[in-house]
């Protein structure tokens, strides 16, 4: 098992009128090599969560287990298990310092203690890994793009090459073509170097096609953790929590209450379209 | 990590004292201060603690609350203790090496140092029990006759309530970015002098690139609902003074007055 919580509490501002429980006994295992999804509505627990598992945030109850080793006993190396454990964060734009692209990729390496030449070979392969062309490399950080400086961002936490990489929301605010560059470059990561994705999302669209087990947090429980398809046939419950299925599973669900035999588990637009056409092939009219 | 500064923290509940009108309470607040500098005897810092302790249980505020706020300021205190008890003149207790402890000094190190806790305490008070708006709303009208003077008032005021606002959004900032940063595995508190100022460039320019980026937001935000200064804007909650406003500008007076009184005769 990689990454473990147990029974993981976190109260923020404990003991005065600001006190908010973001995480109640939360119990959670991570396996290696899964793309995992998280899904929650804002102030659901979700960015507590994810912070836990790489040690920035202690849990006031319970424990967090790394690669079966507690990482808050008293000689753990927290330092190397932020580079095993890569997060990058929501706007992970905001954190670009450096003078040029290279260097700034080249941070985490370093402070990971590798020497100069083979933090720069890292930060190159993680550069181009998120589609940064060589010639940008000397160029500055801050002269690029939304989308471009947000890879730079993910380059900059891919170099420390990390085992689990987390990203928290990271197509927020960029356009559909710059969306699906970035989650056509997380997917391959998971499938070409094996590295375990967790997914911090409110794009049902987004889990659904890409990621194959699905966590819900919401008021700082986990009421949901399975398959897409297991937590989307679920749609009713969460509407209640402010979330919903992706659209296309309503539109089967409207089909089939008008007498199609369609398959209402299909969370995808390529898997509705195969049930609707195998549904029309079939010559199965009305009932 | 930074949750730990009070000074200019506002903690919400329901109590005399937040309820009466910012401007009482700065009044107040200075008149507090000047007391403190009246006063001198025993007598008198007694009187000053009965009313400070009446105002910590008015106010409904944990007593930890306005502890904390003296953390910020624990090296100055213990900096001027120092210097008054070793450098003041007068009637050695013990010497050691070139320094001489005084009785003198003593008294004073004791006297500033009570000064400097009643003075954090009572302007903790203020801003906790009053929202930075409502601070600077007051300030504003309290200070607007001096608009005669050509004085930008109202713009002072406004910057003022923006550095305000300003405060815990770049706090959040900077803590987001220093954990951004640690989770590149950037150490922020470990080494010598050089190596930790070193280590803060990963923080403060990206801190600093976000500010202008905000400042810039929100000054086109304003340009954009036609903002222009002072002159004939109006305010959605006007100031008006209750009658527990009156009462307690009485007992200001009174305070005042009653130090005034215990420092001209010295007990």
């Amino acid at each position: 098992m990689l990454i473990e919580l147990k029974d993981v509490s976190y109260i923020y501002s404990k003991d005065t009128v600001y006190e908010v429980r973001a995480l109640d006994h939360v119990d959670l295992a991570i396996e290696e090599g899964q793309f995992i999804g998280i899904i929650g509505h804002t102030g659901s627990g979700k960015s507590t969560l994810i912070q836990h598992m790489n040690g920035l945030m202690k849990p006031t109850e319970g424990r967090v287990l790394f690669e079966g080793q507690d990482i808050w006993a008293e000689k753990y190396n927290l330092k190397n298990l932020r580079t095993s454990v890569g997060l990058v964060f929501q706007y992970p734009e905001n954190q670009l310092f450096e003078t040029d692209v290279i260097t700034d990729v080249m941070f985490g390496p370093k402070n990971k203690g590798l020497p100069e030449a083979e933090a720069r070979a890292r930060a190159e392969e993680a550069l181009k890994s998120v589609g940064i062309p060589e010639k940008s490399f000397t160029t500055s950080p801050f002269e690029h793009s939304g989308g471009q400086k947000r890879r730079i961002a993910i380059a900059g936490v891919l170099a420390m090459d990390p085992k689990v990489l987390i990203l928290d929301e990271p197509t927020a605010g960029l356009d559909p073509q710059g969306r699906d560059e970035i989650l056509g470059e997380i997917r391959k990561l998971h499938r070409e170097r094996g590295i375990t994705i967790i997914l911090v999302t409110h794009s049902m669209e987004d889990v659904a096609e890409y990621a194959e087990r699905l966590i819900v947090v919401n008021d700082g429980k986990i009421p949901f953790d399975g398959t897409p398809k297991e937590v989307f046939s679920h749609y009713k419950e969460l509407e209640k929590m402010g979330l919903a299925a992706p659209e296309i599973t309503y539109v089967m669900h409207e089909l089939r209450d008008r007498g199609f035999p369609v398959d209402v588990t299909a969370s995808t637009v390529e898997e509705a379209k195969e049930s609707i056409l195998r549904d029309l092939k079939g010559g199965v009219r009305r009932v | 990590m930074f949750r730990e500064i009070t000074l200019g923290q506002y903690y919400p509940t329901d109590s005399i004292l937040h309820k009466l009108d910012p401007r009482v309470k700065f009044i107040g607040t200075i008149a507090f201060i000047i007391a403190l500098f009246l006063i001198k005897g025993p007598v008198g810092y007694g009187f000053a603690t009965v009313v400070l302790v009446i105002l910590i249980k008015l106010s409904k505020v944990p007593f930890r609350f306005m502890v904390k706020g003296m953390k910020a300021i624990a090296v100055i205190l213990v900096i001027t203790m120092l210097f008054n008890m070793f450098l003041t003149p007068g009637e050695p207790i013990f010497s050691f090496w070139i320094l001489t402890l005084t009785k003198e000094g003593l008294a004073t190190a004791v006297r500033m140092a009570v000064r400097l806790i009643y003075l954090v305490i009572g302007s903790s008070i203020m801003t906790l029990t009053t929202t930075p708006n409502q601070l600077t709303d007051g300030m504003e009208t309290l200070f607007s006759p001096l608009k005669k003077l050509h004085v930008p008032v109202h713009e002072i005021s406004m910057m003022m309530s923006i550095a305000l606002r300003f405060i815990p959004i770049l706090m959040e900032e900077t803590d987001k970015i220093m954990k951004a940063q640690i989770a590149r595995g950037a150490d922020f508190e470990s080494g010598n002098f050089i190596t930790r100022i070193k280590s803060m460039i990963p923080l403060l320019v990206p801190l600093f690139v976000s500010a202008f980026r905000r400042a810039n937001d929100l000054a086109m935000a304003m340009e954009a609902r036609c903002y222009h200064g002072g002159e004939g804007r109006t305010q959605m909650k006007p100031l008006i003074y209750a009658g527990r406003d009156r009462t307690a500008y009485f007992l200001i007076v009174l305070f005042f007055a009653a130090c005034i009184v215990l420092g001209i005769l010295g007990i």
